[in-house]
């Protein structure tokens, strides 16, 4: 449904966009995942022909962004970066204003205009002026607009930023139900929110694709080995020599962080089996006579993901050699 | 269909916001306060063959004035404002020509424009109920106006889609109609051939044979190709983001 080849975007000096390729299959959702700055915007402008890369092309349902810009416009909805609609009009004045701009007629007219009031939830605030709005009903105006003529293609340019946490929850929910029957492109910085509304996660990182796949298999790709938190009631020295002989474990890693307390000691132990480990640093620290306070799996979150894939991206591309760097887990007590 | 939504939509926005009643307003009493003095002056010192002709002469060329004033602040919003909330990027992204955009700008432009000059219509009407007068002239003077006002609407349009900023277009969009004014002023300080020119060029010589009650195909071909220029300029420069920063 969306296609990107070897897409670049240069705007002056600056390389906006390099040489990105990927694929969105019909019905598919995906994520386009990177920091500020990182490209996303400037790629989903050139999908809804806002303006046309500097090389390389892109297609959305069969037409040319550059060259068939109209009738690929007629097929895509759009939420665009932090945009208020017309702050002086009215919600539902300014979706029937939408409506009339993409020639739904007839019954059609007024029955689309209630189902996105409906499901984005803007019953209430319909003949409220925009501009008076809060951050998060905008937002919402905005994911109204681009649901309304049932486009095949919704391209949402962080659809949950500046939401609070309930209303996120609800915008998620909005998009994992259009999943089958609307190809989603979103782009975020958000990490979880890729895992929870996405198939499939393209990574950029200043312009360059880093990586693609679902989720789970970039976490399977990235990490190759487990790792175990282990928490004991010991003596920090002898605990970490015998964790150490434990069979299976690689590496051990001491974890005390500003959680520590009192007389136990933490540690992340890096393995490569998760299961049988677990079980033999249970045995050994309960064989020795400490008190075994926790023992679970470290799963790599996407946070971590990121960071390893663009330090290491930078590490191939510069030397730079941090690459190298044991990971930070961001979930360490 | 598209471009009568578009339409709808610039025209409520006129009429939401408080500029259009206070330019409307600020037109209207300064008009009318031209109308007044200019009135009062052929009553008391009345000269020529025809006064009520050469008064409605003056007091179209005075309302000339008013418009060079008014006209850029209705002007200035039409896309800076758009670039400036960011909603141009919806509104190119909606399946929407360029030219129907322009369009929609144009004629909502032309249509506050003309609410503002009917306004004006008070004063002969009051004048025709005290003294009857031949109205054909004044006709042909108002078509001089409402030409000279689309001319305004033209370059206030394409000065306004080159900034973001409403006030700039704005002071830019006074500058070069004061420009088009005084063109060919200064008779001393230009040489005969070049002077020949710039009147040629001069929108307000152009006006003046519409003030006199006389519609000449030349002027109405100056304001035609004015307009079309200013239009064109516009659309080239609503095209650019196709090809800026493409190789």
């Amino acid at each position: 449904m969306i296609e990107i080849e070897h897409l670049t975007k240069h705007f002056g000096s600056t390389r906006a966009v390099q040489d990105v390729s990927f694929t969105v299959r019909r019905g598919e959702a995906i994520g386009l995942l990177g920091p500020n700055g990182s490209g996303k915007t400037t790629i989903m402008r050139v999908l809804t022909g806002f303006f046309p890369p500097t090389s390389g092309r892109a297609r959305v349902a069969g037409y040319d962004a550059a060259e068939q810009s109209l009738a690929l416009r007629r097929t895509i909805g759009y939420l665009p970066e932090s945009v208020v609609p017309y702050p002086d009009m009215r919600v539902r004045r300014f979706l029937q204003f939408c409506a009339d701009v993409r020639r739904i007629t007839g019954p059609r007219r007024a029955q689309r205009i209630d189902a996105v009031m409906h499901d984005c939830g803007l019953r209430e605030v319909a003949d409220r002026l925009i501009g008076t709005l809060s951050k998060g009903y905008r937002q919402r105006v905005g994911l109204a607009q681009a649901l309304l003529h049932e486009p095949a293609v919704l391209i949402l340019d962080e659809p949950t930023v500046g939401l609070d946490p309930r209303q996120i929850i609800e915008i998620r929910t909005l998009i994992r139900g259009l999943r089958g029957r609307t190809t989603v492109l979103l782009s975020t910085h958000i990490l979880p929110e890729v895992s929870m509304t996405c198939e499939r996660v393209v990574i950029i990182d200043r312009g360059r694709i880093v990586a693609e796949d679902t989720a789970e298999a970039l976490t399977r790709r990235v990490e190759g080995e487990n790792r175990t938190f282990v928490r004991v009631d010991g003596p920090r020295e002898a605990v970490g020599a015998a964790l150490a002989t434990v069979p299976g474990v690689d590496a051990i890693e001491r974890a005390d962080g500003a959680a520590a307390s009192g007389d136990t000691c933490s540690f992340i132990v890096h393995s490569g089996t998760g299961e049988t480990v677990r079980k033999a640093i249970a045995a050994a620290v309960v064989a020795r006579g400490w008190g075994l306070v926790e023992v679970r799996p470290l799963a790599l979150s996407l946070e971590d993901l990121f960071v390893r894939l663009v330090t290491s991206e930078a590490a191939a591309r510069g030397g730079a050699g941090f690459a190298a760097r044991p990971l930070e887990p961001s979930d360490r007590p | 269909m598209t471009c009568l939504a578009l339409f709808r939509k610039e025209l409520l926005s006129y009429f939401v916001s408080p500029l259009f009643y206070v330019v409307a307003a600020v037109f209207l009493c300064l008009s009318g306060y031209y109308f007044y003095t200019d009135l009062i002056f052929f009553v008391t010192f009345g000269f020529g063959m025809n006064i009520l002709e050469n008064f409605w002469q003056l007091l179209l060329v005075d309302l000339r004035l008013v418009m060079l004033l008014s006209m850029p602040l209705l002007t200035m919003r039409l896309f800076a404002e758009e670039k400036k909330l960011g909603t141009i990027e919806l509104l190119l992204t909606y399946p929407v020509r360029d030219a129907e955009l322009f369009v929609a700008k144009f004629a909502a432009c032309a249509a506050v424009f003309g609410v503002m000059l009917a306004g004006t219509l008070l004063y002969p009407i009051y004048v025709q109920v005290i003294q009857p007068f031949p109205w054909v002239p004044l006709i042909a003077g108002y078509l001089g106006l409402f030409l000279l006002g689309l001319s305004f609407i033209a370059c206030g349009i394409f000065v306004s889609s080159l900034t973001e900023n409403q006030v700039v277009a704005g002071m830019a969009t006074i500058g070069i109609l004061l420009l088009f004014w005084i063109l060919s002023w200064n008779e001393a300080a230009t040489s005969p051939e070049l002077l020949r020119v710039l009147i040629r060029l001069s929108m307000f010589d152009h006006f003046q044979t519409f003030a006199r009650g006389v519609i000449d195909a030349q002027d109405v071909a100056y304001f035609v190709f004015f307009i079309s220029f200013f239009s064109f300029l516009t659309l080239r420069v609503l095209e650019s983001r196709k090809w800026r920063g493409r190789r």
